[in-house]
């Protein structure tokens, strides 16, 4: 081989070597654009929902204004004549809402504290997964169990006369069961953080297992586990078919869990399902609901993730 | 003498306390336990339930015919080819959109203010309630897009943008799994960003990718608040066979047939529940096996 060819050929890979390295920017350059696109998606998302959200609303609260629709108790939209107080559907929200927390911050503590400073390691490999379960059944199946499962047993336990078919306490129950696995979950987490030095001292000093989980790991998880809650309760108050199909469609201002509410969700499905032509006053009081429902999670979430990362214990 | 008589009562003091202490321990652990069983129990109930309640629909026909008024005569075949084309449709767009935007974020995104934004807004729609998502659809998909028709484009759509983010996050954290030491080396060899992240990070996150995307789309599978907004029409007795075509999912149907009065309905009812929740564990069961399969990372 002759040295003129070999510089040639030199030359030859040299360019081949740009031309790919081009090539190479080039892609970079396209794939990130396509990347930024993608990530510019959750944003318009998020536009979206205020815009759609705002803009109906706006025509709803021309014709009622804010503060009846705020501080009124009585809601009939569909009825003549109309009322537009939309505190009976937060009242019948809360009110499940309020159940499910009970029913998920008990259970969901008792057992993020057994799973995080009683259970071998094997034993919480096996029980994690199955609480997990529990969060993965679809909610109309949830409904369903609360229609045909607890309703019935309430009946028999508070006399079918006293708790309506569809009623507040069967589908807080059940919806409580289902957020259950969200406070165990990230309950756990939080104590899983607390260092091992912390129990160990405090075993040191005699304590016992209970002593050390309520005086040292609760007081150092506090943050996470409030937090847990208050996204469990977000979830809770989001929740729409265990609602829509076990909890009524009577909106009604009352404390009284047997008795049959609506929530915001259902009414927004209610009136989705039914009849109601779209742009008119009935059909923007969804909006306007979906509007308060909106504001209400979002304000739970801000706060909730707010705890986890203001109180958060930064160990060793 | 009396001294001795005080150390007799302290010892019997302290003895006393540590006895109740260690009770209260062993009440309180058995307090936790049963939180643990109520849970359990409480599902056990529920498969119960919904398995002596609908095995006695459940067979062949019902899987291979439409919903009919008699409830002996109905099945899921619509549902079942609405739910195939909406997790389909679902699954080609935000697989991509998903872990595009998790890749961006992670990898290629400066830290600055505005890409914090796009994080804290992604963290804040993964808790947005479904039926706004089912509203924001109904507007924009629906009304705007598609001129008022129902279809399962839109039925999709508005299920990409509700597991979007679940996508996302699930990506990020396998992503962020992927040891850096593994970039550097693949930087070293003078490879630029989007190879390190083609040839090295990819593959390495896609485990927990898989995961994640599994349970997005058994999400989309069980989710039936935003359908039943932007689909009202319940009632299909035939299989789409395009993206416009008007359709319903297995969530949707076991709504409709709960809400009906006779009593064989609930049956059947069930019966779509026991197909809906096959499904959706043998999904779940697939995300958890890929997980415990590959949770064992490299040596950092």
């Amino acid at each position: 081989m002759s040295t003129t060819t070999g510089l040639e050929s030199n030359q030859v890979l040299l360019d081949r070597v740009a031309r790919r390295r081009r090539r190479q920017r080039i892609e970079q350059a396209i794939v990130t654009w396509l990347l930024r696109v993608a990530a510019l998606i959750s944003i318009l998302t998020t536009i979206g929902i205020v815009i759609i959200l705002v803009a109906q609303s706006v025509g709803f609260f021309a014709e009622v204004s804010v503060w009846d629709f705020l501080t009124g108790t009585e809601w009939a939209p569909l009825f003549k004549p109309q009322k537009f107080g939309v505190l009976s559907l937060v009242g019948g929200t809360l009110l499940v809402a309020g159940i499910a927390g009970i029913v998920s911050l008990t259970l969901g503590l008792g057992a993020a504290i057994f799973l995080s400073e009683y259970a071998p390691e094997k034993l919480r490999r096996v029980l994690k997964p199955i609480l997990e379960v529990l969060a993965g059944i679809p909610t109309v199946v949830y409904g369903y169990f609360a229609l045909t499962f607890i309703t019935p047993i309430l009946q028999n336990v508070f006399g079918a006369d006293r708790v309506i078919v569809f009623n507040a306490l069967s589908a807080g129950l059940v919806m409580g069961l289902m957020i259950m696995p969200m406070v165990s979950t990230l309950s756990e987490d939080a104590m899983v953080a607390v260092p091992r030095s912390l129990r160990d001292a405090a075993y040191a000093l005699g304590a016992t297992r209970f002593e050390v989980a309520t005086r040292v790991v609760i007081p150092a998880a506090l943050s996470g586990i409030v937090a847990s809650f208050i996204l469990a309760i977000s979830r809770a108050v989001g929740e729409t078919m265990i609602v829509k199909i076990a909890a009524g469609a009577t909106p009604n201002l009352t404390l009284n869990p047997l008795e049959s509410i609506q929530t915001m969700t259902a009414y927004i499905v209610q009136v989705s399902l039914g009849e109601t032509p779209q742009g008119s006053l009935e059909y923007k009081t969804i909006f306007a609901v979906g509007l308060l429902l909106f504001v209400m999670t979002l304000v739970m979430n801000i706060v909730g993730r707010w705890v986890i990362s203001r109180f958060r214990q930064v160990y060793e | 003498m009396s001294s001795s008589k005080i150390t007799t009562q302290n010892r019997q003091r302290s003895h006393n306390v540590r006895f109740w202490r260690v009770w209260r321990d062993r009440l309180f652990v058995f307090g936790f336990v049963m939180a643990i069983v109520v849970g359990i129990l409480g599902l056990a109930a529920l498969l119960f339930d919904v398995l002596i309640d609908g095995l006695p629909f459940l067979n062949l026909n019902f899987l291979s015919s439409y919903a009919s008024r008699h409830p002996l005569e109905s099945g899921i075949l619509a549902p079942l080819a609405g739910t195939i084309w909406i997790v389909g449709l679902t699954a080609l767009l935000t697989i991509p959109i998903g872990v595009g935007t998790a890749i961006y974020l992670e990898e290629f995104a400066s830290k600055n203010r505005l890409n914090r934004l796009v994080e804290l807004n992604i963290a804040n729609l993964a808790g947005v309630p479904s039926v706004i998502y089912g509203l924001l659809g109904l507007a924009v998909f629906v009304q705007f897009l598609f001129n008022g028709s129902r279809n399962v484009t839109a039925g999709a759509l508005t299920m990409t943008l509700l597991v979007l983010p679940i996508v996302v996050i699930a990506s990020q954290e396998a992503i962020r799994a992927v040891p850096s030491s593994y970039r550097d080396a693949a930087f070293a060899m003078g490879a630029n960003r989007w190879q390190v992240v083609k040839t090295v990070v990819l593959p390495q996150a896609l485990p927990g990718m898989m995961s994640g995307i599994i349970l997005a789309l058994s999400r989309a599978i069980g989710e039936s608040a935003p359908i039943l907004i932007i689909s009202s029409l319940v009632w299909v007795t035939f299989v789409p066979v395009s993206p416009d075509s008007k359709f319903t999912v297995l969530p949707l149907q076991i709504f409709n047939w709960i809400s009906q009065p006779q009593h064989d309905f609930r049956g059947i009812a069930a019966a779509a529940i026991i197909v809906l929740l096959a499904v959706l564990l043998s999904m779940n069961g697939v995300a958890i096996w890929i997980r415990s399969k590959y949770q064992v990372r490299p040596e950092q």
